[in-house]
């Protein structure tokens, strides 16, 4: 019913290119997360989509309604603040009452929904209470219960856990997760957290300097990073320099490996990725690389483990075995976890590059 | 330390608040003679001075009432404008002007021969006599008084969380409906000391009312100056002065805001 579609969006601040070409479908009923750094143009995307701000150039449609001139007031969309945006002058029910009276929605059922969104947002007991007497967590949820009492299509999230301790996030986006697939209804939530990213999303797009570098589930964001930036971004990596053979080979510091990509040029340069906590650590010898542990932190649920292999690389692994400095051992991970990133490579490129040798390899 | 600090306040306080409060305190107590009598009290309460009062309310609160409806909007306005402090400043500038200078401005633009009149004539109109009358006095009064209420006003606008008013259209309201339930409500404050800072002035001018408005404004500002300089009856005049004080004490307890209270 209400999918968002942003067609060649660009954002100008005076001479500052915020967006560049944002084309993008956001489709019904879906946990979407806007991930990037501050700056990256992510908040503002969302103000397109509520209708704060007008983009310079581009569409954006609600379905197949074009939206670019409905203001704000006219969208059926509502949107969590950053900083809530609790009006201090009410208390709990009056804030939640806002948009319903607005709307002029009859007493009798006014209460009835606002009683309802209290309850799903657990605030029943705070309902006289003033803003400014709720703690952090109490007043997202307020801002939360204000934002679904008036049964948007759409929910905007903007860094909406940020302000929280952690604890609390955790608790909340689960709250959260729950509360969209309750409610059926698309949530797009902003963040620069990547684990809050990874844990809510059914889909995440990740955003740098005004582009969607990529968008996919968590896992394939993840899993399949399209480049050095985003695999940075979501999680920690090990990207090293290497050749592609053939199909299905790529060479590593002059060493061949196994690999299970390909769909690229032989020759072509391309980054391998490996993921610190697919390294597993073998007596030396037995592994792909001899290395020296240089370093042990103790990360609490793994250690995280520095070696430096024969060519004076490093490598960072995440492993509950244990290890200790100075001492050498060998490194070894299975060709699955290998991840071949060529540089410069577009979105559709790359997915494209996935598809055609699927289930070949 | 911090005692020794406090004692040039103290000593300020005393020397030109409590002493000149208790002075006239005293005074009013005080016949024409110098004997001790409570018969200004009872003057002040007769029909004469609680017309002058109900009068002098009426003209404050008239001058409050359309400075308040100048100003609110146009503290709107420059809350809006790129160039804030600018305007801003461009309403402050006058402030600077002494009060007697710009009566006196408005009197050669309000004159018989003033440039009103000059406008009305050249348009074939009739001359009318605009000074001395009670509309010349609300009209001098109303602007002195507006960049008095424009800038408490402006402030608290000013200071407004951006995202509230994102969030109040966010809602559905419209631009009117964000104006009368957000921001109006959240810049009270701002209005409230508008009203202090213009309604109290404003119950004693007596100097407007002499130079504009001739005797046709009689309010408790122009009796004291009458009971002081021309009676010579110091008792009487600091009876109206203590009324006045009360009066004052009264209004700024009405409109003291919330957190004050606690």
């Amino acid at each position: 019913m209400t999918e968002i579609r942003l067609q060649n969006i660009h954002q100008y601040f005076d001479d500052a290119h915020i967006l560049k070409n944002i084309d993008f479908t956001f489709s019904e009923g879906k946990f979407y997360t806007i991930l990037g750094p501050s700056g990256c143009g992510k908040t503002t995307l969302l103000k397109i989509i509520g209708g704060f701000v007008n983009p310079t150039s581009g569409d954006l449609y609600f379905g197949d309604k074009k939206m670019n001139d409905i203001p704000a007031n006219k969208r059926q969309v509502n949107t969590v603040f950053q900083d809530y945006a609790l009006f201090p002058h009410l208390n709990v029910y009056e804030n939640v009452a806002f948009g319903l009276k607005i709307k002029k929605v009859s007493k009798s059922e006014r209460d009835e929904r606002i009683k309802e969104a209290l309850r799903f947002t657990n605030l029943t007991d705070f309902k006289e209470r003033d803003i400014e007497s709720l703690s952090g967590g109490q007043k997202q949820r307020v801002a939360i219960a204000r934002a679904i009492v008036n049964e948007p299509d759409i929910l905007l999230l903007d860094e909406s856990l940020s302000a929280l301790d952690h604890n609390l996030r955790v608790e909340m986006q689960y709250e959260l997760k729950e509360l969209q697939q309750k409610l059926g209804i698309t949530f797009i939530f902003v963040t620069h957290d990547q684990e809050e990213a990874l844990a809510l999303s059914d889909e995440i797009l990740v955003m740098d300097r005004g582009h969607i570098v990529q968008a996919g589930s968590p896992k394939d964001i993840y899993d399949e990073p399209l480049n050095r930036y985003v695999a940075d971004f979501i999680g920690e990596s090990n990207i090293v320099e290497g050749e592609m053979l053939e199909d299905g080979k790529v060479s590593i510091y002059g060493r061949a490996y196994e690999c299970v990509d390909g769909g690229v040029k032989r020759g072509t340069p391309v980054e391998v990725m490996v993921r610190p906590e697919d390294i597993i650590l073998k007596p030396a010898g037995e592994g792909h690389l001899n290395v020296t542990v240089d370093s042990i932190l103790f990360r609490g649920v793994h250690y995280e483990i520095c070696v430096l292999d024969e060519d004076g690389y490093e490598w960072v692994i995440h492993t509950t075995q244990r290890s200790e400095e100075g001492k050498k051992v060998s490194i070894y991970f299975d060709k699955e976890n290998m991840h071949i990133m060529v540089p410069g490579e577009k979105e559709e490129e790359f997915n494209e590059r996935l598809e055609s040798y699927e289930g070949i390899l | 330390m911090k005692r020794v600090l406090a004692i040039p306040y103290l000593l300020w306080m005393v020397v030109f608040v409590i002493l000149p409060i208790s002075f006239m305190i005293y005074y009013s107590f005080n016949d024409m003679s110098g004997n001790l009598t409570l018969q200004n009290y009872a003057e002040f309460l007769s029909s004469n001075y609680l017309k002058m009062t109900l009068n002098s309310f009426w003209y404050a609160f008239l001058i409050t009432v359309i400075t308040l409806l100048i100003s609110y909007p146009l503290a709107l306005v420059i809350s809006r404008l790129k160039h804030k402090t600018f305007w801003l400043l461009i309403i402050i500038i006058p402030t600077w002007i002494n009060i007697l200078l710009k009566t006196y401005a408005f009197i050669g633009i309000l004159g018989i021969n003033g440039v009103v009149n000059t406008i009305f004539e050249t348009i074939g109109l009739t001359q009318i006599q605009l000074l001395f009358s009670d509309f010349a006095f609300i009209t001098v009064a109303v602007y002195i008084f507006i960049p008095f209420m424009v800038l408490p006003i402006f402030n608290s606008i000013n200071g407004i969380n951006k995202n509230l008013i994102s969030a109040s259209y966010d809602l559905g309201a419209s631009k009117w409906e964000t104006l009368t339930r957000v921001i109006f409500p959240l810049s009270l404050e701002g209005v409230k000391s508008g009203i202090q800072i213009t309604f109290i002035p404003a119950l004693s001018l007596f100097m407007l009312s002499r130079l504009v408005a001739g005797n046709k404004v009689v309010t408790l500002g122009t009796a004291i100056e009458q009971q002081f300089l021309i009676n010579e009856n110091w008792g009487m005049g600091s009876t109206v002065g203590v009324f006045l004080i009360l009066f004052m004490v009264f209004v700024m307890l009405a409109t003291r805001t919330k957190k004050e209270s606690v």
